[in-house]
């Protein structure tokens, strides 16, 4: 057999059922205290840094790092429950999010030790947002067209160019970066990229707001102009950013972040069909069900071997392509559904309030983190095929 | 399960290789290979794993026996291996000792009932029973006035109606009109119809799962040798992403039924967490099946639709599971219900206790 594709049946061990009802009973309190509505995803400001000190206090954020770092030392599987449960409550998560599953365990592979101690401490006790800065106006996908420049000068760099697409930048503290220390060589295209910690409100850092097709803001155009990065914020080897991007896009692409964006209109429908649904109905459901349930399977599965010290990188993949698409249709399909609810259902406001707004997040969810075509490139690699 | 790590699989892998090699078969127009092959499995213990010794069987665990199942998947197996398993499962639930040879189980379809009259006989008909013709004895679950109850018949007793199925094996219609059987026994508490069907349903999920490794182990290969505009048609962006897809469904597949045998494996009884399950694993794995099939077929183009090549061993035995132990559709209806009744916001807790 050529594909040894693997998704062992990992269940979750008992410890994390004891954590999932921490979690159920503190976002209860959140949500009876006003901080969120569970119902509403269509928030104005997902912004929440109150809360996300208190996610930080209950010890949820960076729970898998070493403890000398502020961390938990917890396993992924711990992690895995408690940012699902988040998700499932559309919680505010956006201010922390992204440190928690990227660049903090970047920062851990990467930086050096005096950078470590200064900021993961701060990221695990939710106090600071971090960016990612990847996508240029002429380099999207192909991230290793990437031309902003750090230049070398005295004890650091010097950075000109432009990012965009940058989600919260106009929030984050920090962006982990890359930009062109060297030209690409005849022999490897993506050499001569570096990754950089870059603290964000400075002067030579201008973000600017870029509106989006939901009304929401999250975008932005990030624009740098001789703005200095010291060494000791290089990240890895200089030129050498390929090598350690691919490692981490396992960790990015198989969280339960990748199929339950939209989770919410089924919850939704499910109320507005009642307990005796017709024929129609609840095939539907079922179906929706089946697939949701199949893809929470495969994605702990690869929870698991991030535990076990694997790098599922193809699995990871599959993981993303599959969920992205079903998250992306699943407010389309439940529209459909949803076409014969009796009028007098209570929620059918909710419900169409919910899926006017799930269906216009529907097109970013296979473009976002690695789009669709990426991804099938990279299953395709993995079968052997290019 | 791509490779096994268990001896009732290792046994079960070499008689496949040695005995059911695809080519071959398909080649034999005789179906000369049928004897040797349950021969060589009934040695092995195969056909009996879910009995426990003292009831005739080889006493495997349920962990071992879906695990062969699947590899019969890959190997697209046409001899009735899955049935009589399910069928000595079925006997032993309520003690009954296995017979040797061929067997199946019925019903094989959620709707079909048989019932037990005053007398002691057994009547109804049932549809789509895999293998049925061929079968020495049948194992059937029957409903009476007292209960459930599970019952060996002699074959020849019933009436059998001779069909096949998409994948050309045989899916029958067997009558049983006032049938004695050779044996009853009352089948254990909690045990009903849907128990039967949620077991054989993940039986046949782990088939298709195999099917669709081998389908897409088949494919992978067949691009990376096929030349079409001067080049291998593996380097063609829109084949490769037809394969990740494939992959994609392989893959979800395999997850959906290996998840499903586990939780069975595991489960003290068939409870709501089970049935979600089982009832998804048949769900996703037939919904694989078409979509996984497609894109094997359309890697191949023409060759891959004549008789001649192995794919439709694969392709169509895939398409042809999909129909028994109640197709995706009564599933997802069934699963639909479930989840309406246990009401909206009982939906993620049960999703999240798997």
């Amino acid at each position: 057999m050529t594909a040894a594709l693997r998704f062992d049946p990992i269940r979750l061990p008992e410890k994390c059922e004891q954590l999932r009802k921490e979690v159920r009973a503190f976002l209860a309190e959140e949500i009876a205290a006003g901080t969120f509505d569970p119902h509403k995803p269509n928030r104005e400001d997902t912004d929440a840094p109150e809360f996300s000190r208190r996610v930080g206090a209950k010890g949820w954020l960076g729970m898998t790092w070493p403890k000398k770092y502020g961390g938990q030392e917890r396993s992924f599987l711990e992690r895995y429950v408690v940012t699902e449960e988040m998700r499932v409550a559309n919680a505010p998560t956006r201010r922390f999010f992204v440190a928690d599953r990227q660049s903090g365990p970047v920062l851990i592979k990467y930086a050096p030790e005096h950078i470590k101690m200064e900021i993961l401490p701060r990221i695990c006790r939710g106090e600071i947002c971090f960016a990612i800065g990847m996508s240029e106006p002429n380099s999207g996908s192909d991230l290793f067209a990437a031309k902003t420049r750090a230049t070398k000068t005295d004890g650091g760099y010097l950075i000109n160019g432009t990012k965009i697409w940058t989600s919260s930048a106009h929030i984050a503290d920090y962006m982990i970066a890359i930009f062109r220390t060297s030209q690409p060589t005849k022999e490897n295209r993506r050499h001569g990229l570096t990754q950089f910690l870059v603290k964000m409100k400075q002067p030579g850092i201008q973000v600017n707001p870029i509106g989006q097709i939901t009304g929401q803001r999250e975008f932005n155009e990030v624009v740098f102009t001789d703005f200095f990065v010291p060494d000791d914020h290089v990240l890895g080897e200089v030129d050498g950013a390929w090598k350690q991007a691919t490692s981490e896009l396992a960790y990015e692409r198989s969280g339960p972040e990748r199929f339950l964006e939209t989770y919410y209109v089924l919850t939704e429908l499910v109320r507005a069909v009642g307990p005796n649904p017709d024929t129609r109905s609840a095939e539907g459901i079922g179906r929706l069900v089946a697939q949701l349930h199949t893809m929470r399977r495969m994605s702990v599965s690869v929870a698991g071997m991030l535990q076990a010290g694997k790098e599922p990188v193809v699995e990871a993949s599959i993981v993303k392509d599959i969920g992205t698409v079903w998250e992306q249709q699943l407010p389309h399909r439940v529209r459909d559904l949803a076409a014969f609810v009796e009028e007098t259902a209570t929620n059918r406001q909710t419900l169409e309030r919910q899926l006017d707004f799930a269906i216009k997040t529907a097109p970013k969810l296979t473009i976002q983190g690695g789009t669709t075509e990426v991804l099938r490139g990279i299953i395709a690699r993995g079968l052997g095929l290019r | 399960m791509a490779e096994s790590d268990n001896i009732v699989v290792e046994t079960a892998e070499k008689i496949f290789a040695d005995l059911a090699d695809p080519q071959t078969i398909n080649n034999d127009k005789k179906n000369s290979w049928q004897a040797p092959l349950w021969l060589a499995l009934t040695e092995a213990g195969l056909p009996l794993s879910w009995v426990p010794d003292d009831l005739g069987g080889s006493g495997a665990s349920l962990a071992d026996g879906f695990a062969l199942l699947n590899a019969a998947g890959r190997f697209a197996v046409a001899v009735p291996l899955a049935e009589t398993m399910l069928a000595g499962w079925l006997l032993a639930q309520a003690k009954i000792a296995s017979p040797e040879g061929e067997m199946t189980v019925l019903p094989a379809s959620p709707k079909d009932r048989i019932t037990l009259d005053a007398d002691g006989a057994l009547s109804g008909r049932c549809r789509g029973v895999p293998f049925a013709k061929g079968a020495k004895h049948l194992a059937v679950l029957a409903h009476g006035k007292d209960g459930v109850t599970v019952a060996l018949v002699d074959a020849s007793k019933g009436r059998i109606e001779s069909g096949l199925n998409v994948g050309y094996d045989h899916s029958d219609t067997v009558t049983l009109d006032k049938v004695q059987p050779v044996t009853i026994k009352a089948a254990p508490k909690g045990f009903d119809q849907t128990t039967l069907m949620l077991m054989g349903g993940v039986a046949r999920s782990l088939q298709i799962a195999g099917a669709l490794e081998s389908l897409l182990d088949i494919s992978v290969r067949y691009s990376n040798e096929r030349v079409a505009f001067e080049k291998k048609i593996s380097k063609f962006q829109a084949v490769q992403h037809n394969l990740a897809r494939l992959a994609g469904e392989s893959a979800a597949a395999l997850a959906a039924a290996t998840s499903a045998a586990d939780a069975i494996a595991n489960a003290k009884s068939f409870d709501d967490e089970v049935y979600l399950e089982a009832a998804s694993a048949k769900i996703r794995c037939a919904e694989a099946a078409e979509k996984g099939g497609a894109i094997a077929h359309q890697v191949h183009g023409a060759i891959g639709f004549t008789s001649e090549h192995i794919l439709h061993r694969y392709s169509l035995r895939a398409l042809a599971w999909r129909d028994d132990f109640g197709s995706e559709s009564h599933w997802a209806v069934e699963l639909g219900k479930l989840v309406a009744n246990r009401g909206a916001d009982e939906l993620w807790p049960l999703v999240a206790s798997r």
